[in-house]
């Protein structure tokens, strides 16, 4: 390509002002105040939170290690920072670049009995190892018909939008793990959320894959307690009660779903908001009750909308609340394109703007 | 505006930068180009410099400037180690196992009662009576000698064809024939094909079908550096029951192979020569092995398979409410329509 450098300069002048406007995130951040019962706490964004529940559980379990690319030197997002300085080369370490190496180690080394922690730079990665996570660590203990089992294993690694990410930094690829028995898929909301949720993945003895929602790394600053504790898989949560719509999701996109209950109680709509968090097992209960008192069901998620989770929960509830309800089941979601074309991501994200109209119309049925 | 202009000098500034580090590493093969300066349009080689300033330290090779293709026809293939040959000779001495009779005769024997438990069993699915099996001839000595080699509570994890593992450590004739019929006695309650063994007690992991993928995983277990043995065997049988390796080899080249190369004879002939067994030993031992494997067959075969809720369990470490509710739901159903399933074959479920 012969393209002169004074061409380029022009060419980047007028874009320069689309980047400042790129900068802004497509939500807002919802704080969520610590439980009092959990004690002092010290304002930790997501990542520090990470490392802290890292942190603990190297102290606390003496087999636990921490390994993938490049997680010794502090992680391409800090997740693993001061580490392996402070509990060793042994307890953390890098593996060489090949995900089902990353993920076969892990269960090799969970099968026997250590705490595996398997790191995958980014979940848009994790698909050479697709075939360890489906084929071997999900059937582990089915198999051998529990004589053998990799339930110490946990797979975290970071997903979902982050503005710039493309194709190959920005997927969310939960449903093409809800569809595999035998393993369990969370994402956390917020900082606090987080550590609770890891440490129980981590307790959990099933192998788990943990998604971060790679936006909220820097931003979602909370008071994290510095204790240990752990959240229920599993059990979704309902963040605030609502008579006339049942709004779900999980990860990032709770926060967009947070501001369209905000916006639709100017309306006098009272919405009902839910963090589903395990998104395999997945709490079918506390959604149902939900919308048996509601009528009213949209879920939101990131991922396209073609076998997403969104497609699973409204088959269950159709089957379970169909008498209940009072206008058809909802998704906005990602259209069926690949997430997340660079330049085109305001057009693609199902936006605070999208869900309410579609909200407005359910109400209006 | 102001922010703009800035943005734009910087932009500057690097592409200029830019410029200077490429001009340094190539070179423009034809010099008549333009004087544009972007980079890849003709890019050649950089003349031989010794100094290996483009390299960092892990890449340790010389400098060459000769282009030659590596072909694989003229790379020498990596030699075989033997210590066994044709007609039962250790032909290099020094390399003389450190065996006692005992020792011999106990892996002759494994390898031995593998090949008879195999041919039962592939017959018996030649009859319909399991459904399906995989036989280890020729490479039996491949894993009574690695078992020999190692540890009782080494953690090994095997693929289809390595059987002879779990015969050395003493694995049951009756658990290898119940995993096939897939019996409640079977290592995994007949979740799994037949040949799928694993045992908690012998350090066996169970064997999934997939090839390969365990390999990675035993490597989690070695602090040191790893180390790959790769065994030559040639596989004697077909790859399953449910293949005809007539299609896609010589028969006749495997038989006359066999004939030369099987390690259970080409151990049998050491031993004769050592004088610790003999064809006396050998016709009696024949029918010993047969007995033994038909009498446990007989056993096998009427055991029930395991309860039907089994096929809910051990999908997670507690069985999940979605999965008691499905299984709440089968039973109703079977319950309903016992007559279109064949529940006789099935232990009751306590539940």
């Amino acid at each position: 390509m012969n393209l002169p450098i004074h061409r380029l300069i022009t060419t980047v002048s007028t874009c320069s002002s689309f980047f400042l406007r790129r900068r802004l995130a497509h939500f807002t951040f919802f704080k969520d105040k610590p439980d009092p019962s959990h004690g002092p706490t010290k304002e930790m964004n997501l990542c520090q939170t990470i490392q802290n529940a890292l942190g603990i559980t190297l102290g606390n379990d003496h087999t636990a290690i921490i390994f993938g690319e490049d997680v010794a030197f502090g992680g391409v997002f800090r997740c693993t920072a001061d580490l392996r300085s402070k509990y060793g080369a042994d307890r953390v370490f890098n593996t060489p670049l090949c995900e089902q190496g990353i993920v076969a180690f892990g269960i090799g080394a969970a099968v026997a009995g250590t705490t595996a922690i398997a790191e995958i730079q980014f979940a848009d990665y994790i698909f050479p190892a697709y075939d360890q996570i489906v084929n071997e660590a999900a059937k582990y203990r089915y198999r051998s018909q529990n004589l053998f089992n990799c339930g110490r294993l946990t797979i975290r690694a970071p997903w979902g939008a982050v503005g710039h990410g493309a194709l190959y930094h920005s997927q969310s690829p939960e449903a093409q793990f809800l569809h595999t028995p035998g393993i369990k898929v969370v994402i956390p909301r917020s900082a606090i959320q987080a550590k609770g949720l890891l440490l129980s993945c981590i307790k959990d003895d099933n192998p788990c894959i943990f998604f971060e929602p790679k936006i909220l790394y820097r931003s979602a600053k909370e008071d994290v307690p510095l204790k240990e504790y752990t959240i229920p898989l599993s059990k979704a949560e309902i963040i605030s009660e609502g008579s006339d719509v049942t709004l779900v999701s999980w990860g990032t996109q709770v926060h967009v779903i947070r501001e369209v209950a905000q916006m639709a109680a100017k309306d006098n709509i009272s919405c009902e908001v839910i963090d589903l968090r395990t998104i395999l097992p997945w709490d079918i209960d506390t959604i149902c009750q939900s919308v048996s008192k509601t009528g009213r069901l949209l879920i939101s998620h990131e991922a396209p909308i073609t076998g997403g989770v969104g497609a699973e929960i409204a088959a269950t509830v159709s089957k379970e609340c169909f008498l209940n309800l009072e206008a058809p089941i909802e998704r906005v979601c990602g259209y069926d394109i690949h997430p997340i074309p660079h330049v085109f991501e305001p057009f693609y994200f199902p936006s605070k703007w999208r869900c309410l109209e579609v909200l407005k119309r359910m109400l209006n049925f | 505006m102001f922010r703009v202009y800035s943005n734009t000098r910087v932009i500057y500034g690097l592409c200029r930068a830019l410029n200077n580090q490429i001009s340094k590493r190539y070179q423009s093969s034809s010099s008549s180009s333009s004087t544009t300066t972007t980079a890849a349009a003709n890019v050649a080689l950089e003349p031989n410099v010794s100094k290996m300033s483009m390299f960092s330290g892990h890449i340790k090779g010389a400098i060459t400037n000769n282009l030659e293709f590596i072909r694989p026809e003229n790379i020498t293939p990596i030699s075989m180690y033997q210590v066994l040959d044709s007609d039962g000779s250790i032909k290099e001495k020094s390399h003389t196992p450190n065996f006692t009779d005992e020792d011999l005769i106990k892996m002759y024997k494994d390898m031995t009662l593998l090949n008879v438990l195999d041919r039962i069993l592939y017959e018996s699915q030649r009859q319909g009576r399991i459904s399906f099996y995989m036989t280890n001839f020729g490479e039996e000595a491949t894993h009574i000698g690695s078992a020999a080699a190692l540890n009782a509570k080494d953690l090994v994890y095997g693929q289809y064809r390595e059987a002879g593992v779990l015969m050395y450590r003493g694995f049951k004739l009756h658990e290898f024939i119940d995993q096939c019929f897939g019996n409640a006695r079977s290592s995994c309650k007949g979740v799994q094909m037949p040949v799928h063994y694993g045992s908690t007690d012998l350090s066996f992991v169970t064997i999934s079908s997939t090839l390969a993928t365990q390999m990675p995983q035993a490597v989690a277990l070695n602090e040191m550096r790893p180390v790959l043995i790769e065994a030559m065997t040639l596989r004697v049988g077909h790859h399953s029951t449910s293949d005809d390796s007539s299609a896609y080899r010589s028969i006749d080249e495997v038989r006359s192979r066999d004939k030369r190369d099987n390690p259970s004879l080409r151990v049998r002939k050491y031993m004769y020569n050592r004088g610790c067994w003999n064809e006396e030993k050998d016709e009696q031992w024949t029918k010993d092995s047969q007995k033994m494997v038909m009498e446990a067959f007989a056993n096998c075969e009427k055991t029930k398979r395991a309860p039907i809720s089994t096929m809910f369990e051990n999908i997670y470490d507690k069985m999940e409410p979605h999965l008691q509710r499905q299984m709440k739901e089968m039973k109703e159903h079977v319950r309903q329509n016992h007559d279109h399933f064949p529940l006789s074959l099935y232990e009751q479920s306590s539940t």
